[in-house]
């Protein structure tokens, strides 16, 4: 990535509460008790790889990684 | 082509798959009323439509294309089902969906986990008090999800016999439609008065829960039709993976194959849920002229999105057709994908990884009490299962 972030996009209309940012990073994400939508916990680095990945398993969209 | 085609050897997916995915992609295929319909068999393709905003889930339309032959009686009360949530399309699913998301939550579903391991050790404890050989679908399988679901529904369990009957019924394809119909309004009238008590009495449950939240745009029809589709989809194709998945698991080695650390145990049940891969497709309607896979798809044509064949497509899954418990296989669409992926998937994982650890753990000695080849593989039913699987140990 030679020190170019890559961003973390969240669009919580989308979300469908699948789950499975939680399953990825259970460290950087969580889902709401009220509404079940995603929660990100902590700062998140868009490089980190168990972001990516929740990012490619996400199914509606709601969690994607843009380039700078 | 004929839609659809019965599995031939038992764990692999219908012969004719790969060659589609490789040359013809998105084809043409005749389904058991005669309707014509697009079948979509690439991993690519059938992600990218399963999010296309043109494509609609609603199966009140027509052309959607039934697996199954239905009747026009029957087509209307699946329809009616659809209605409930996985026939809807935006605006109204996105609602629907978000009075559900909260109960089944990943972290929701973890603090069932000590009450799921106590019914799968209840389970398991009945079952080696029990005879040899013992039969794992009633033995634990349906027990197990059954169990599971109703007391999260608040269903009585004492009513099981009755709707895991009907309920079976709904699912296979060779019962003749006149009696899925009639299986079906039985199965809607009992949910009809349990619904009704919900709304007068309440109490803690989820249908308690969704009886309270009643207005004008959720009422009581459609509160039925939610209870219906979340209690059959809340044990059929649990049960199934949990039958399924032993069998899996005892030709490659039984206990020895099971991981004992949890996150490897959950890899492996991803791949377990990507091989087997029991609910192959899903019935989507074109609303515009759609181009994918080298065909323009035109608007009002049923489509078949293939999650089985994607879970299969080399271009995905390296060797696709081998078991490899340890291969990161999350990226499967064994759930579904887009807005309609399986609601109940945590709960699900949780009862499969349970019950894998538990019974391998408890019954080291676990082995089919019949050759494999005689075991009744559900080999034309929409969810592919076993009607029966006889072990001993």
């Amino acid at each position: 990535m030679t020190g170019i972030a890559m961003r973390l996009i969240i669009d919580r209309e989308r979300c469908v509460g699948a789950g499975l940012c939680v399953l990825s990073a259970p460290e950087l994400f969580d889902q709401s008790d009220a509404d079940g939508r995603v929660v990100v916990r902590a700062s998140t680095d868009a490089d980190d790889p168990a972001v990516h990945e929740a990012g490619r398993l996400c199914p509606s969209g709601a969690l994607r990684i843009a380039g700078p | 082509m004929a839609f659809p085609v019965p599995r031939t050897c038992p764990f692999d997916l219908p012969a004719g798959y790969a060659a589609l995915r490789t040359e013809r992609p998105v084809s043409r295929v005749r389904l058991p009323d005669g309707q014509l319909a697009w079948l979509v068999t690439r991993y690519e393709d059938v992600r990218r439509l399963a999010t296309d905003p043109r494509i609609s889930a609603d199966r009140g339309h027509p052309n959607s294309p039934y697996t199954e032959l239905v009747t026009a009686q029957g087509r209307a009360a699946i329809a009616a089902v659809g209605r409930s949530l996985i026939g809807l399309d935006p605006p109204e699913h996105g609602p629907r969906r978000r009075m559900l998301m909260p109960e089944f939550t990943v972290r929701r579903v973890n603090g069932l986990r000590p009450h799921i391991q106590r019914v799968v050790d209840e389970s398991i404890a009945a079952l080696l008090a029990g005879p040899r050989p013992a039969e794992l679908v009633t033995a634990l399988a349906l027990p197990v999800t059954s169990t599971v679901i109703c007391e999260l529904l608040g269903v009585p369990y004492a009513d099981r016999d009755f709707f895991l009957d009907r309920a079976a019924v709904q699912v296979r394809r060779d019962v003749p439609p006149e009696r899925r119909r009639q299986a079906g309004g039985e199965l809607r009238a009992y949910l009809d008065r349990l619904v009704t008590g919900k709304e007068r009495d309440g109490g803690d449950d989820l249908l308690s829960r969704l009886a309270a939240r009643r207005n004008a745009e959720f009422d009581h029809d459609q509160l039925v039709g939610l209870a219906m589709l979340l209690l059959i989809a809340g044990f059929e194709s649990t049960a199934s993976m949990i039958v399924l998945g032993v069998v899996v698991l005892l030709e490659h080695g039984g206990a020895a194959a099971v991981p004992k650390d949890p996150a490897a145990l959950g890899l492996a049940v991803e791949e377990l849920l990507r091989y087997l891969s029991i609910v192959d497709t899903m019935p989507r309607v074109a609303t515009a002229d759609i181009e994918v896979g080298g065909v323009t798809i035109p608007a009002g044509d049923g489509v078949l999105l293939s999650f089985a064949s994607a879970n299969h497509d080399a271009d995905t899954f390296d060797d696709p057709a081998g078991l490899r418990l340890g291969r990161g296989s999350r990226q499967h669409v064994a759930f579904g994908y887009g807005a309609h992926q399986c609601l109940g998937q945590n709960l699900a994982r949780a009862e499969l990884e349970i019950v894998f650890r538990s019974l391998f753990t408890r019954v080291p000695g676990l082995r089919l009490a019949v050759p494999l080849a005689d075991l009744p593989f559900k080999r034309d039913a929409s969810v592919y299962g076993l009607d029966r699987l006889p072990v001993t140990w």
